[in-house]
C-alpha cells in the first residue's frame, strides 16, 4: 500500500499532497516538513530509499524519492511494494506529467494542481497501484478533458447569445 | 430569468480562479496568511451564492488551501453540493475536495451514499470513475456497508476502466465491512483471470493485500497464481505475485519446492532489477522455510548469494542497499554463504550514505565470529572516531555492544579487552547511551569473575577521573557509566588496590551535582568501602587510620544529607548515623570492622528479568480463590478491588464508624506540625535551611582538580588496540605450542576438547585468554519456555481473517437495497424489512460465529489438508460430522501441545467470548425502531445510535413512511431545541429554522433520512419536542400539513456496542473506579440467549464472556463511560448487577432494561 504520496520543491514548500489515511491538517504540514527535512539533507547519487519518518508510519514504512530539477516526488509506501517498482512508477508519473504539460516545470504544478491530482487518480487510488502503463493513463487524462472542453462549451453558450 | 443569467456570469467574471489565487499568495509573500484569510471570505461569500459554477470554483480553491494546511472542513456541506452537481467538471472538483479532507468523523458523508450510488449507475463511465476514485479515499464502515453491493455489481462492468476501478475499491470496502470479503470473494477471483490486464493486476493487487495479512485463508489460490505467474508478462503483476509467495511459503513448504525452479529460471533471464530482487528475496523466503526439512539447496543459496553480490557492487546506490537488506535475510540461515562476502561488507561501512552503512552494520551484526570479533570491533571504533553526527555514532555504539554481548558473550574470547573496549566508549562526547555502557560493565563484571579484579581496576580510574565524564550532566547521558563504576568499586571492594582513594573520589563534593540516581549508589556503596577500609586496617591494626576513615564519611556525608533527592537523603542519613555510632565504639577502641562487612556480606547473583513470570503455577494452586471469605459489602470499594459483583445474598456487616470529629483533627495536625519542626531532614519552606550547604570540614580537604576542556588519554586507561596485538601474539604461541603437542603425539587423537558451540570457522583453534566462566542468569527450576507474541487487538486486518473457501450461505448475502413500499404495507412485516442495518448486524453476529469456527476448524486443518490442490467442497452434512471428529482430535492435541495454545479458546467449551452469542435457538425478529408520530398522511419511526468518532453527536434516523394516495413533499423537519441538546444546522441557518428532508415521498413509499443532534450531558434522558411539515399535493389541491412528535433519547441511545476483552473487562473492574447497582427482573420466561441478545441489541451491549447462565456484558457510552453487567438467571427470576463510572446513567440504563423486558 502506499501511504502518501508527496510532492515539493527544494524549499520544502508543498506542491502535491495526498494522503490515503486520515490526518489532521496539522499533522499533514508536519509530516511535509519533517519528509523534506529527512529528503533534502541527502546528498545526490546516494539511494534513494529511507526509513520513514516518525509521524508517517515509523519503521514499518519507507520513503522512496526521486528528486528532479527543483522539485522532489515522494511516496511513502509500507513493505508490501517493491522499491525498485515503486522508483519506475515516479519516473511513470513524471514522464506522464511531463507528456500531459508539455515539457513540465513546477510552474506547471503550481498552477494546475488540480489537473496533477486528476493524472495521479488514474495511476494510484485509495493507495493501491491502479494503472502503470503511461498511454493508458495519458488516454484516459485525455479523455476527461475532452469531457470538460465539451462542458464549457455547452455552458458558455447562454454567454454568447447575450 | 435571463437577467439573472447574465448577472450570476459577470459575477464570475470577477471571481478570482484557482491560478489567481496561487498568483496572489505568491505576490503577497510578506502577509501571505493575510491575504489567504481576505481569501477565504471571499469564498465563503462565493458558497453563498446559487451558482454551481461559482461554487466549484470556489472548493477547488479550498482544495489548494487544504493543501497549504488550512482546514477546510467547514465547507464539507459545500463540497456535498459540487459533488452532486451533473457536470463532470464540478463533481470532479467535488469529489477531489471530499478526497483530500472527508474522513470518517465528518457528518456530512451520511448525506453522500445516494448521491454516490447515483454516480456509480451513471450511464457515463467517468462519473462512476470519479466517483470510485472519490470513495477511495472517503469510504466509512456505513457507506461500505450500503455500496458494497453496488460496487460489487460494477466488477463485472463492460468498461475495463470501471471493473479495474470497482476491483481496486472492494479491498477497502472488506476493511471497513469485513462482511463482504465471504459473498465478493469468488468475483474478485474470477478477475484473475479478466481479459484486461489491468483489471488482471488490480485484482492480483487487492489479493495480494488480503493475502499478506492473513496468507492461511489464501493457500487454495497457489494453483491459479502459480499459472499466472509463468504466463503474465507484465512485471507488477509478476513482482506482486512473487511477493505473495513469499509470504505463502512459510504456510506450505510443499508450495515452496515448486517455486525454487521457476524462480531460479527467471532470476537468470529477467533483465528488469526490480523483479530480480523480488524473486531472490522469495527464493530466500523458500529456503529459510525449507532450511529444516531440505538442507540441499546450496545451489541456489549460491546464485542468490551471487545476484546479490553483484547488486551490491553496482555503481547505482539503490541496489546496493537493496542488496544489503536482502543479504541480511540469507545471513540468519546460512550465516556461512554470507561470511565469505566480509570484505564486500567491510567496503560498504565506508560509503557515503548513511543507509548503507547502517545496512552494513546490520550484516555485520550476524558476521562475527570468534576469530573476527577483535578486528571488526577495530574497525567499527575507528569509524565511531570519525563519525560526526551523533546519530549515526550512536548507532555504531549500539552495533558494537550487541555485537559483542550477542548469545550470551559467544564470541568475545579476552574479557579485559572487552572492558576495555567499554571503557573507551564512555569518551564519547554527548551519547544518549550511557546507561547501555553502564548495563553492559555491570552485566560483565557480574557475571565473568574472573575479570572483577580488572574491572574493578578499571572503574576506580573511571571514578577517579569522574570530572572528565560530568563536563555538561545536563545533556550528557554518559555519566550514567558512573552509576555502574560505582556499584562495581563498592560490591567488588576485596579487589580494589586502594580502596581509600577511591573511597575519596566517592565523596567528592563535586558528586551532589550528578543525578539523585547516581548519587544514592555513590552513597550506599561509600558504605560498601569503608567496611572493606576498616577490615584492611584494622588488619593492619592502624586504628589511627581506621578513625581517620570515619571521620572522613562523617565530614562528607553530611552534603548528602541535604540532597533534594529522597533516596540519596534516606541512605545518607542512615549511613551517617552509622558511623558515628561506630566512631564512638572506634573510639572505645572496639574491633568493628568484621560487624560492618558483615553488613554487606554474601553474593549478588544475577537473575533473569522473566524469572518470576516463568514460575509455572503449581497444580491445585487456584489464585482467584478467596484466601479470606470475601469482606463485607459495607466496607468502600477501594479495600475491596477484588470484589467485582456484589454479593447476590445479603450478609450481615458491622459497621464501621471511621468518622472523627474536628477537634480530634485539628490536634492530630498539631502533633504532626510538631514532629515536623523537630525533625532534622524535614525539608521546611523557609530557604535559610537549604543554605548549609557548605558544612565546615568540606572545604579543607585538598581536592585536586584536574580541570582538561579536552578529554586526554587517560594514565592507567587500557587501549583495547594492544589487545589485538597481543591476542595475535598469544594466538601464534598457542598454534605453535600446538603444533610441537601434535607432533609429539601424532597418534593420539585430536580434538579432545571440542567445544559444541563453536562458530563457523575452525574456531576450536582458539582458547580463551584466560579460563572465563559466564555465570548464567539465574531461572527458576521449573520454568517455562514461554513466547509472548500477541498480534495487536486493534488490527483492521484481523477481522478480515475468514475462510473464503467455504461455501456461501444465505445469510451471507450483501445487503440489497430494495424499495420498501411493497413490503412495507403491513405493520407486521415492516418490522423486518425497515431495519436493514440491524438484519445485517444480525448477520454479522451469526458470521462472526462461523468465522470463528473456521478459525478453529484452519488451525486444526493445517496439517492434514493438501494445500496444493484446491480443497474439496463437501456437503454440509459431512462437514458436521467431520467437525466432531476434529474437535475430538483438537482436544488431543491441545492436551498434547498445552503450551502452545495460549491464546486460543482458553476460556473452556462452553464460555463464549467476545460479543458473540451461542445460537441455541433462532431468535425472533427485533426492532430498535420505534414510533414516532403518526396521522392519516405519514408515518415516522425512529432509532437513535452514537457516533463513535464524536463523543457530543448522536445519529437520529427517521424512516418516512406515506401512508396516503397523495404525493408528499417539501417536507421540513424540525425541533425545538434544549440547553443540552440541539439539532445540527447547517451553517448559516438559525437556531430555530427546519432542516429540509432530502426525498419526496409517492404514495406508499418509505425512505430514511437522518439528522446529527449535538448533545452535551448524557447521564439523563430526555424527550424534545419538534414538528414535521409537509405539503400533501394530489391530481387536484394541495394543502400544507403538519405533524408534532416527541423524540425521546434515552440513555441508552447514547451507548455505542463496543467489544471488550475479558482481561480488560477484568482490570476495568478492579481498578475500584466503578459503582454498582443492581436489578432483578422477575417472571421472565425466555431463553438465556433470547435475554442476551436483546440487551445486546436493544440496549447496545456486547457479551464478554458467557458461562452456563451466566454472563458478562459491556458497553461504552459516547463519552466513554464504561458500562459493565452481569446477568445471572435462574428459574424465571433475572438478576442483574451493573457497574458504572457515572451512577446516574447506569440508573437510567437499568430503569430502560427493565421497560424492555417489562413490554414483552
Amino acid at each position: 500500500m502506499i501511504k502518501a504520496i508527496l510532492i515539493f520543491n527544494n524549499h520544502g514548500k508543498p506542491r502535491l499532497s495526498k494522503f490515503y489515511e486520515h490526518y489532521t491538517e496539522d499533522t499533514e504540514q508536519q509530516i511535509i516538513r519533517e519528509t523534506f527535512h529527512l529528503v533534502s539533507k541527502r546528498d545526490e547519487n546516494i539511494c534513494n530509499f529511507l526509513e520513514g519518518g516518525l509521524l508517517i508510519g515509523g519503521s514499518e514504512n519507507k520513503l522512496i524519492y526521486r528528486h528532479y530539477a527543483t522539485l522532489y516526488f515522494v511516496f511513502c509506501v509500507d513493505s508490501s511494494e517493491s522499491e525498485l517498482g515503486i522508483l519506475d512508477l515516479i519516473q511513470v508519473f513524471v514522464e506522464t506529467l511531463d507528456k500531459c504539460f508539455e515539457n513540465v516545470c513546477e510552474l506547471d504544478l503550481i498552477f494546475h494542481m488540480d489537473k496533477v491530482h486528476n493524472i495521479l487518480a488514474e495511476m494510484v487510488m485509495g493507495g493501491m497501484v491502479l494503472e502503470t502503463n503511461m498511454s493508458e493513463i495519458i488516454t484516459q487524462a485525455e479523455a476527461h478533458n475532452k469531457m470538460e472542453k465539451s462542458e464549457t462549451f455547452i455552458f458558455q453558450c447562454p454567454r454568447q447569445d447575450r | 430569468m435571463a437577467l439573472k443569467i447574465v448577472k450570476g456570469s459577470i459575477d464570475r467574471m470577477f471571481d478570482k480562479n484557482l491560478q489567481d489565487l496561487v498568483r496572489g499568495i505568491r505576490n503577497h509573500k510578506e502577509d501571505e496568511a493575510k491575504y489567504i484569510s481576505t481569501c477565504i471570505d471571499e469564498i465563503k461569500q462565493e458558497l453563498k451564492q446559487d451558482n454551481i459554477a461559482v461554487k466549484a470554483n470556489a472548493v477547488c480553491k479550498l482544495t489548494y488551501l487544504q493543501m497549504l494546511g488550512y482546514d477546510v472542513s467547514w465547507a464539507a456541506f459545500n463540497i456535498v453540493e459540487v459533488m452532486s452537481s451533473s457536470k463532470f467538471t464540478y463533481k470532479r472538483i467535488g469529489y477531489l475536495a471530499a478526497s483530500q479532507c472527508f474522513h470518517e468523523g465528518t457528518d456530512v458523508i451520511m448525506l453522500t451514499t445516494n448521491q454516490i450510488r447515483k454516480d456509480l449507475s451513471s450511464p457515463n463511465q467517468y462519473d462512476t470513475g470519479v466517483a470510485l476514485t472519490g470513495l477511495s479515499c472517503f469510504v466509512t464502515p456505513d457507506l461500505a456497508r450500503d455500496l458494497a453491493n453496488d460496487i460489487m455489481t460494477l466488477m463485472s462492468h463492460t468498461k475495463p476502466y470501471i471493473r479495474k476501478k470497482a476491483v481496486l475499491i472492494m479491498y477497502k470496502v472488506f476493511l471497513k465491512y469485513p462482511e463482504s470479503l465471504r459473498p465478493a470473494f469468488p468475483r474478485l477471483k474470477e478477475k484473475l483471470e479478466d481479459p484486461d490486464p489491468g483489471v488482471q493486476s488490480a485484482a492480483v493487487n487487492v489479493i495480494c493485500e488480503l493475502a499478506r495479512r492473513n496468507p492461511k485463508n489464501y493457500l487454495s489460490l497457489a494453483p491459479l497464481f502459480f499459472k499466472l505467474m509463468t504466463s503474465s508478462t507484465n512485471n507488477w503483476v509478476l513482482i506482486k505475485i512473487i511477493k505473495l509467495f513469499g509470504a505463502l511459503t512459510p504456510l506450505e513448504p510443499r508450495l515452496g519446492k515448486k517455486l525454487i525452479e521457476p524462480l531460479t529460471n527467471l532470476i537468470h533471464s529477467t533483465s528488469a532489477m526490480s523483479l530480480l530482487y523480488e524473486c531472490v528475496n522469495t527464493v530466500i523466503a523458500v529456503l529459510i522455510s525449507l532450511s529444516s526439512g531440505m538442507p540441499n539447496h546450496s545451489a541456489s543459496i549460491q546464485l542468490c548469494v551471487q545476484k546479490l553480490r553483484i547488486l551490491i557492487e553496482d555503481s547505482d546506490q539503490n541496489l546496493k542497499y537493496l542488496g544489503l537488506l536482502a543479504m541480511s535475510k540469507i545471513l540468519k540461515t546460512h550465516p556461512k554463504s554470507v561470511q565469505s562476502h566480509k570484505d564486500l561488507i567491510l567496503q560498504c561501512l565506508d560509503d557515503k550514505d548513511e543507509s548503507i552503512r547502517l545496512r552494513a552494520l546490520d550484516l555485520l551484526y550476524g558476521m562475527v565470529s570468534k576469530k573476527n570479533l577483535m578486528e571488526i570491533v577495530k574497525k567499527l571504533m575507528l569509524h565511531v572516531d570519525k563519525a560526526e553526527g551523533t546519530t549515526y555514532r550512536d548507532e555504531l555504539l549500539t552495533k558494537i555492544i550487541d555485537i559483542c554481548s550477542q548469545s550470551n558473550y559467544q564470541y568475545i574470547t579476552n574479557f579485559e579487552w572487552y572492558i576495555s573496549i567499554l571503557v573507551e566508549l564512555t569518551r564519547l562526547e554527548g551519547t544518549r547511551h550511557g546507561h547501555l555502557i553502564a548495563s553492559q560493565m555491570l552485566d560483565v563484571a557480574i557475571r565473568v569473575k574472573a575479570i572483577r579484579g580488572f574491572a574493578v581496576a578499571q572503574m576506580a580510574t573511571l571514578l577517579d577521573n569522574a570530572h572528565l565524564l560530568t563536563g555538561n550532566t545536563q545533556r550528557n547521558g554518559i555519566c550514567e557509566v558512573l552509576y555502574a563504576a560505582a556499584w562495581i568499586c563498592g560490591e567488588f571492594s576485596e579487589h580494589l588496590e586502594d580502596p581509600m582513594q577511591t573511597l575519596e573520589a566517592m565523596l567528592r563534593p563535586k558528586v551532589a551535582t550528578l543525578p539523585g540516581h547516581i548519587q544514592a549508589v555513590y552513597v550506599q556503596n561509600a558504605a560498601k568501602l569503608f567496611a572493606t577500609v576498616l577490615q584492611k586496617h584494622e588488619g593492619e591494626t592502624d586504628s589511627q587510620a581506621a578513625q581517620e576513615t570515619s571521620q572522613l564519611l562523617i565530614d562528607r556525608l553530611p552534603l548528602f544529607v541535604q540532597s533534594a533527592n529522597l533516596e540519596v537523603q534516606e541512605r545518607a542519613s542512615c549511613i551517617l548515623q552509622l558511623v558515628k555510632y561506630i566512631q564512638k565504639l572506634q573510639q572505645k577502641n572496639v574491633e568493628v570492622a568484621e560487624e560492618v562487612t558483615a553488613l554487606f556480606a554474601g553474593e549478588l547473583n544475577p537473575v533473569a528479568p522473566k524469572a518470576q513470570k516463568k514460575v509455572p503455577i503449581p497444580e491445585g494452586l487456584d489464585l482467584d480463590a478467596w484466601i479470606n471469605e470475601p469482606p463485607s459489602e459495607s466496607e468502600s470499594e477501594d479495600e475491596k478491588p477484588k470484589v467485582v459483583f456484589a454479593k447476590e445474598e445479603p450478609k450481615h456487616y458491622r459497621s464501621r464508624h471511621t468518622e472523627v470529629d474536628e477537634k480530634e483533627l485539628a490536634r492530630r495536625r498539631e502533633v504532626r506540625k510538631q514532629e515536623q519542626a523537630n525533625n532534622p531532614f524535614y525539608i521546611k519552606a523557609s530557604p535559610s535551611s537549604q543554605k548549609v550547604y557548605d558544612a565546615p570540614g568540606v572545604e579543607h580537604i585538598p581536592v585536586v582538580q584536574i580541570d582538561l576542556s579536552v578529554p586526554l588519554k587517560v594514565p592507567g586507561m587500557p587501549m583495547s588496540d594492544q589487545y589485538l596485538k597481543l591476542e595475535e601474539e598469544r594466538r601464534q604461541k598457542e598454534k605453535a605450542e600446538r603444533k610441537k603437542k601434535e607432533k609429539k603425539k601424532k597418534r593420539e587423537k585430536r580434538g579432545k576438547g571440542r567445544k559444541a558451540d563453536s562458530g563457523p570457522e575452525s574456531e576450536e583453534d582458539i582458547t580463551p585468554a584466560h579460563q572465563v566462566d559466564i555465570v548464567t542468569e539465574e531461572m527458576p527450576e521449573n520454568a517455562l519456555p514461554s513466547d509472548d507474541d500477541d498480534k495487536d487487538p486493534n488490527d483492521p486486518h484481523k477481522a478480515l481473517d475468514i475462510d473464503l473457501d467455504k461455501p456461501l450461505a444465505d445469510s451471507e448475502k450483501l445487503p440489497v437495497r430494495t424499495h420498501r413500499p411493497e413490503v412495507l404495507k403491513s405493520p407486521a412485516e415492516d418490522r423486518d424489512s425497515k431495519s436493514v442495518p440491524q438484519e445485517t448486524k444480525k448477520k454479522s453476529s451469526k458470521e462472526k460465529k462461523e468465522k470463528k469456527k473456521d478459525k478453529e476448524k484452519d488451525r486444526k486443518q493445517i496439517k492434514p489438508t493438501v494445500h496444493w490442490f484446491p480443497v474439496q467442497k463437501s456437503s454440509k452434512h459431512k462437514k458436521k460430522k467431520q467437525k466432531k471428529e476434529k474437535e475430538e482430535k483438537e482436544k488431543k492435541k491441545k492436551k498434547r501441545h498445552h503450551h502452545h495454545h495460549h491464546h486460543g479458546d482458553a476460556g473452556g467449551e462452553d464460555s463464549v467470548q467476545n460479543g458473540t452469542v451461542e445460537e441455541e435457538e433462532p431468535l425472533p425478529p427485533m426492532s430498535n425502531y420505534s414510533l414516532l408520530a403518526e396521522n392519516s398522511y405519514i408515518k415516522m419511526v425512529y432509532d437513535i445510535q452514537g457516533n463513535h468518532q464524536d463523543e457530543s453527536k448522536v445519529v437520529v434516523s427517521v424512516i418516512f413512511e406515506n401512508k396516503s394516495d397523495s404525493f408528499l413533499k417539501s417536507m421540513e423537519f424540525n425541533v425545538l431545541d434544549s440547553l443540552n441538546s440541539k439539532l445540527q444546522r447547517p451553517e448559516g441557518a438559525g437556531p430555530h429554522d427546519g432542516l429540509t428532508v432530502p426525498f419526496q415521498l409517492p404514495p406508499g413509499v418509505s425512505n430514511e433520512a437522518r439528522f446529527v443532534f449535538s448533545v452535551q450531558s448524557i447521564v439523563m434522558p430526555q424527550k424534545l419536542k419538534g414538528t414535521l411539515t409537509f405539503i400533501v399535493k394530489s391530481d387536484e389541491s394541495s394543502t400544507h400539513e403538519k405533524l408534532d412528535f416527541k423524540l425521546h433519547f434515552t440513555c441508552t441511545s447514547y451507548l455505542i456496542t463496543t467489544p471488550c476483552y475479558s482481561d480488560a473487562y477484568a482490570k476495568l473492574l478492579e481498578s475500584g473506579d466503578l459503582k454498582g447497582s443492581s436489578l432483578r427482573l422477575e417472571g421472565i420466561n425466555m431463553p438465556f440467549h433470547h435475554l442476551l441478545a436483546r440487551i445486546c441489541f436493544h440496549h447496545h451491549f456486547s457479551v464478554v464472556e458467557r458461562i452456563d447462565s451466566c454472563a458478562s456484558m459491556y458497553s461504552r457510552s459516547i463519552q466513554g463511560h464504561h458500562v459493565c453487567l452481569l446477568v445471572k438467571t435462574s428459574d424465571q427470576t433475572v438478576s442483574i448487577d451493573a457497574k458504572c463510572d457515572e451512577p446516574s446513567l447506569l440508573g437510567n440504563v437499568l430503569d430502560e432494561i427493565k421497560q424492555t423486558f417489562s413490554k414483552c
